[in-house]
């Protein structure tokens, strides 16, 4: 059966490929897919990921910020969504 | 280096406006840190309803921190050492209100860990901050549970929860370090406790302060004329190297793009802090200011 593995990468520029700039894994393999490294970015870009296997999900569009708030930050604004799918063996209720 | 009073100088001032902390090695006492240890854990199992010798009254939100915990207490000691005193002065003011504070003991072996998050309400567009300072009475080695920590993560306008999806972000930090390191976060820092590795204990201590003046200029201000930059002081024409600006124009790999954005949240925190509405830092709004100052004389 297969399961979801989900990358979030947030990159430091809107184009894919800018560097990464923050990350997120999510394992619904429960760990019989590939596994990423936690202590540097798992790749260099959102284009790096691509050529690695994961298929995009989600692009962040360009949202105009709100009068008055135009020089502050706020979250990460760059949030690509990537999934890769695993084949698994177990029976898929997982723990 | 602290100055001559303890007091914090104006570059580091000016470093805490831009990472958002500010960390102090080793500050404390080999003798204080050793008595501290035994005591907080005894206001640990005391906030939690446990069995203990700590029987000091509790001090209640909105007390001024100098009638909070009596003397003989190891903790009135370590608020009243001059390097720790000079610190809280300088960040918000002599004798600031206690908002709350925290034993956070950690055992060993824990698995649990924290998402990335802000305490409180904080998202509020004011330059005005607390503080609160994490206290490490021992080593705390790798691994072994010290706080998570994003530098420059404090001016963003985030909900507390709202950003505890970043599982890693480039130059997160968990702290690690010696016995009696004190560091002092600016409230809006993004931090988490983490998972304790080793088979040791960690305690560290947490208190959350107010300032009840405002925060202009409390810290030694006696290398300020020499450091204060004007607005000219520009990347892209004649830059100082030896200016607060030099300080403040720097970002994290992480702001990406929305370095600039946060020079510009620098620049308006240092306004704040110096009482000086003309300080920039490279002409960001200076530039803007002068636009809406034509446009205003114009409709005159």
């Amino acid at each position: 059966m297969i399961r979801q593995q989900i990358l979030y990468l947030w990159l430091g520029g809107g184009a894919l490929d800018t560097g990464v700039v923050a990350w997120a894994f999510h394992d619904g393999s429960n760990g019989e897919g590939p596994s990423l490294p936690v202590e540097e970015p798992p790749y260099r870009s959102g284009v790096a990921a691509m050529r690695d296997g994961w298929f995009l999900l989600q692009s962040p569009r360009s949202v105009a910020p709100k009068p008055g708030e135009e020089h502050y930050t706020n979250y990460l604004n760059h949030e690509f969504i990537f999934e890769r799918r695993i084949e698994v063996t177990g029976d898929g209720s997982l723990q | 280096m602290p100055a001559a009073d303890h007091r914090l100088t104006t570059l580091e001032m000016a470093q805490f406006v831009t990472d958002g902390y500010l960390r102090f090695d080793a500050l404390i006492p080999y003798d204080l840190n050793r008595r501290l240890r035994k005591e907080l854990t005894q206001l640990a199992r005391r906030k939690a309803g446990m069995e203990s010798t700590f029987e000091a009254a509790l001090p209640q939100t909105g007390t001024p921190l100098s009638e909070c915990y009596p003397d003989g207490n190891a903790i009135r000691e370590f608020l009243d050492l001059p390097s720790v005193a000079g610190i809280i002065k300088s960040l918000v003011g002599t004798d600031p209100v206690f908002d709350h504070d925290w034993v956070h003991y950690l055992r060993g072996n824990t698995q649990h860990e924290q998402h990335l998050h802000v305490d409180a309400v904080i998202d509020t567009i004011d330059p005005t901050f607390d503080i609160q300072l994490f206290y490490f009475p021992h080593d705390v080695e790798p691994g072994a549970g010290g706080t998570r920590f994003v530098p420059g993560s404090h001016l963003r306008h985030v909900r507390a929860e709202g950003v505890g999806r970043y599982q890693h972000i480039v130059g997160d930090q968990r702290f690690e370090g010696p016995a009696g390191t004190l560091m002092a976060f600016h409230h809006g820092l993004w931090h988490a406790g983490q998972k304790n590795h080793s088979d040791r204990d960690r305690i560290m201590y947490k208190l959350r302060l107010n300032p009840r003046e405002p925060q202009v200029r409390l810290w030694n201000t006696d290398d300020f004329d020499e450091v204060h930059n004007d607005y000219r002081d520009h990347t892209f024409a004649h830059p100082r190297r030896d200016s607060v600006a030099e300080v403040l124009r720097r970002t994290q790999s992480w702001h990406g793009e929305d370095g600039r954005y946060e020079q510009m949240q620098h620049a308006r925190l240092w306004r704040y802090l110096t009482g000086d509405d003309n300080y920039d830092v490279d002409y960001y709004l200076t530039r803007l200011e002068a636009r809406a100052e034509m446009l205003s004389a114009d409709n005159a």
